[in-house]
């Protein structure tokens, strides 16, 4: 355990976390109006198809996969205990990040030779997926060369994140870890840092309400019970829209 | 009985003469920024064509509005829960720039500023996405007064419902014929753009029926510029929020009227209050295709009505909009006197803007007749042209010009009752009667008993003949403009309540609209 260890592994998460948590409501507090996912469909629709999708399935599936192997890690050891479910498990899960690398690939692709969708690209756009594209380079390769991450993921590396949020942070296991695997761990707590000042925002917002509310939508900028009534002091209703 | 107030339009097409200004005016006020400089919430189209964007009626194209299921309910056809989740990293049915056009200005400063040579400069069209020189392809009303016919109006897909035949007729240099479609957002009653949102961000306001966007909330899914049939939900390419037509409310809500209509060249727009029962908008939108009109118009209520007043004040509508819906010059057109119908009714979105069908391509017939037999009936002074055509404008004929128009029936029908005849027909002898009845009045070469016989045909007594001839023709602008007090004291819309604002800069929306990282 050295001292850039614990600059990596116990600073620079709190700090990410940090960062995170006040950039988001600073974010949408101050400048809500601009938070978008940004579509650039407008501007190119084919090209953004073989991106957007594999690009999108892909990473929902692998950040799935990592969260359940965060919170789960006796569940997943115990899954992980018949090799015939582990080898599922792991080439599901490589399928996913492979898709994620080919549709990432494509989105820069895209991104680089479009006129059009060059005109949308701030420097933020360019420098995220280049650090997601590192990340995902770097998955596929810790997945292929040190296997099985299902597993040691869950006996390893869920307990120094469990020992993170707990305020009690361990690192001796990540420590020791291959360097790939540490480059790994700290380009994900880069991605949280600067989160809520790049396009990611739009997760936050994930539109999953819809399932919940009626199609149909009417707002009262008047109280209709209370605005006939000459009883009703007329500062008392506000518009509910804003 | 759950009355509600709605601001509802009307445009009647035999005044519109293709002018644009309107088109301009909302430009001006609304679009004018970038990322907006390609929507027009207010377009003119010239009909027979393909419109803006191109084929924008086509929903198999564009998966627009809502389609009935097979237990008699109705779904979006492109968007809602399961598809547009589904979709919302890529939406197969989203238009495109080039759906649109790729929006240009010209680089006029070269015309000052380039160096002296031996050839004139010239101002070359450069894209506003890009800023690079381009080939100009496309524009919002490239097809204007039929230009380009071959590839734009013969693939109005109006056309489809016409026998090969009628279509040929149609496109016939002696009969051609056309007129002006001006849209706007209809502010639908079923809107599919609302239904669509995943955000929730668009929602129609319960005091006028405006639907609106909260720019805030909005986070580009783009699942309402599919689900609006009319194409009339854009997006800003440039701010990554979508955009559409606001109805004005600003100057609405100040007692003006929106842009397009306050400058309307042909005065062809009315604006005004319709009552409504929000309980039979389920039933009228899910109606089959032949009741979709009849449905649609049962919905609006009567403002004279003791019983919707009462219920109307019961909701909470205002005296002063109740009042409003009674001097309603739409409630006049679309209801007391069925002249005005909504605009393809089967995307089941219940507009609420009407169009009075027009009458000028088919008030005169092109008929084949002997030349010998033309001259005859005609003064000898008239000139003539050695053809077998005669070009007939006489109101000899009555129903005539009517059934058998040089503008097939059908195919208005395709456009404003979803394919019925009868009832386009109905409101065009109606628009003939008033004018045969005007024409017994001012030129006295009809008579008197041709002109009782049309009204009889057409359920019109003078006064109602005459009244509508009075709002067509004559109406003053308070009279074609009946808007509702918005009392603003009650609640301001995209303002926040005074008293949080006070010592503050001020109201409403104060962030700048540019785009996040
Ligand atoms: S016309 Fe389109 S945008 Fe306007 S309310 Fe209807 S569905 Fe919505
Ligand atoms: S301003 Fe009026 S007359 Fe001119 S195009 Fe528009 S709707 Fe038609």
């Amino acid at each position: 355990m050295s001292l850039p260890h614990l600059f990596l592994f116990v600073g620079l998460p709190y700090a990410a976390i940090l960062l995170f948590l006040v950039g988001t409501v600073q974010r949408y507090r101050n400048t809500g109006f601009k938070v978008s996912s940004l579509s650039s469909q407008f501007l190119e629709g084919r090209a953004l198809f073989w991106g957007a999708v594999p690009f999108h399935f892909g990473i929902l599936v692998v950040l799935l996969g990592h969260l359940i192997a965060f919170l789960l890690p006796g569940g997943t050891l115990l899954w992980n205990s018949s090799p015939v479910r582990l080898i599922v498990l792991e080439v599901t899960a490589f399928t996913f990040g492979l898709s994620t690398f080919v549709g990432l690939v494509a989105l820069l692709v895209r991104r680089f030779t479009n006129p059009r969708v060059k005109m949308v690209t701030t420097r933020m756009d360019v420098a995220l997926e280049l650090l997601l594209l590192a990340q995902v380079v770097l998955g596929l390769w810790i997945a292929l060369g040190y296997r099985w991450g299902s597993s040691w993921f869950a006996a390893d590396l869920s307990p120094y994140l469990m020992s993170l949020f707990t305020f009690d942070p361990n690192i001796t296991a990540v420590s020791a870890m291959p360097l790939v695997i540490q480059l790994h761990i700290i380009g994900a707590w880069l991605l949280i840092a600067i989160f809520p000042q790049t396009r990611l925002v739009h997760m936050l917002v994930a539109p999953l309400h819809y399932l919940a509310r009626p199609y149909q939508r009417v707002i009262w900028n008047w109280d209709r019970a209370a605005i006939r009534n000459p009883e009703t002091p007329w500062s008392e209703m506000r518009p509910k829209n804003n | 009985m759950d009355i509600r107030a709605q601001i509802s339009m009307v445009f009647h097409l035999d005044k519109c003469i293709g002018c644009h200004t309107c088109s301009v005016a909302c430009k001006n006020i609304w679009t004018d920024r970038k990322g907006a400089e390609y929507q027009w919430w207010n377009n003119v189209e010239t009909k027979p064509g393909t419109g803006y964007p191109g084929r924008w009626e086509d929903q198999e194209i564009y998966k627009g509005g809502w389609q009935r299921d097979t237990n008699g309910g109705i779904q979006l056809k492109g968007a809602g829960k399961k598809k547009g989740l589904i979709n919302i990293f890529h939406n197969p049915n989203f238009p495109t720039v080039e759906d649109y056009y790729e929006p240009f200005t010209y680089d006029y400063l070269n015309l000052v500023e380039a160096p002296a040579g031996d050839d004139q400069p010239t101002a070359r069209p450069v894209s506003l996405i890009t800023g690079e020189p381009i080939d100009v392809k496309m524009g919002p009303n490239w097809d204007d007064d039929l230009g380009g016919t071959p590839d734009y109006a013969r693939n109005d897909p109006n056309l489809e419902k016409l026998s090969p035949a009628e279509r040929e007729a149609m496109f016939q240099l002696e009969r051609m014929a056309f007129f002006y479609l001006p849209r706007i957002c209809n502010h639908c009653l079923n809107p599919g753009c609302v239904a669509s949102c995943p955000s929730g961000a668009i929602y129609k306001r319960g005091e006028d029926g405006i639907v609106l966007i909260n720019q805030k909330v909005c986070r580009a899914w783009r699942m309402c510029v599919t689900a609006c049939p009319y194409k009339k939900a854009y997006y800003n390419w440039y701010t990554g929020k979508s955009e559409k037509c606001i109805l004005c409310y600003p100057r609405l809500e100040a007692g003006l009227a929106p842009a397009c209509m306050h400058s309307c060249v042909g005065r062809i727009r009315y604006i005004g209050v319709l009552l409504y029962d929000a309980e039979r908008i389920q039933a009228a939108a899910s109606a089959a295709d032949a009741d979709l009109v009849a449905r649609h118009l049962d919905m609006l209520v009567d403002p004279f009505d003791e019983e919707v007043i009462a219920a109307a004040q019961k909701n909470g509508v205002p005296d002063s909009t109740i009042k409003a819906a009674q001097d309603s010059p739409t409630y006049r057109f679309v209801k007391e006197w069925r002249l005005a119908l909504p605009l393809h009714p089967e995307f089941r979105t219940l507009p609420m803007l009407f169009y009075v069908p027009p009458l000028l391509p088919v008030v005169a017939s092109v008929r084949e007749v002997a030349d010998e037999q033309k001259k005859k009936s005609l003064n000898e002074i008239s000139k003539v042209w050695p053809d077998n055509w005669l070009y007939d404008t006489s109101t000899e004929e009555l129903w005539g010009t009517v059934e058998q128009v040089r503008f097939p029936l059908q195919y208005l029908a395709s456009l404003f009752s979803a394919g019925d005849t009868g009832a386009v027909a109905a409101r065009l002898k109606k628009l003939m009667a008033v004018r045969i009845f005007r024409r017994f009045k001012t030129v006295g070469d009809v008579s008197e008993e041709i002109m009782t016989k049309v009204l009889a045909d057409t359920g019109l007594t003078q006064e109602t003949a005459e009244a509508i001839f009075r709002l067509t023709a004559l109406a003053k602008f308070n009279e074609r403009f009946v808007i509702p007090p918005a009392h603003r004291e009650q609640a301001l819309e995209m303002l926040e309540f005074t008293g949080d604002a006070r010592g503050s800069t001020g109201f409403g929306f104060r962030e700048r609209p540019a785009r996040g990282l």
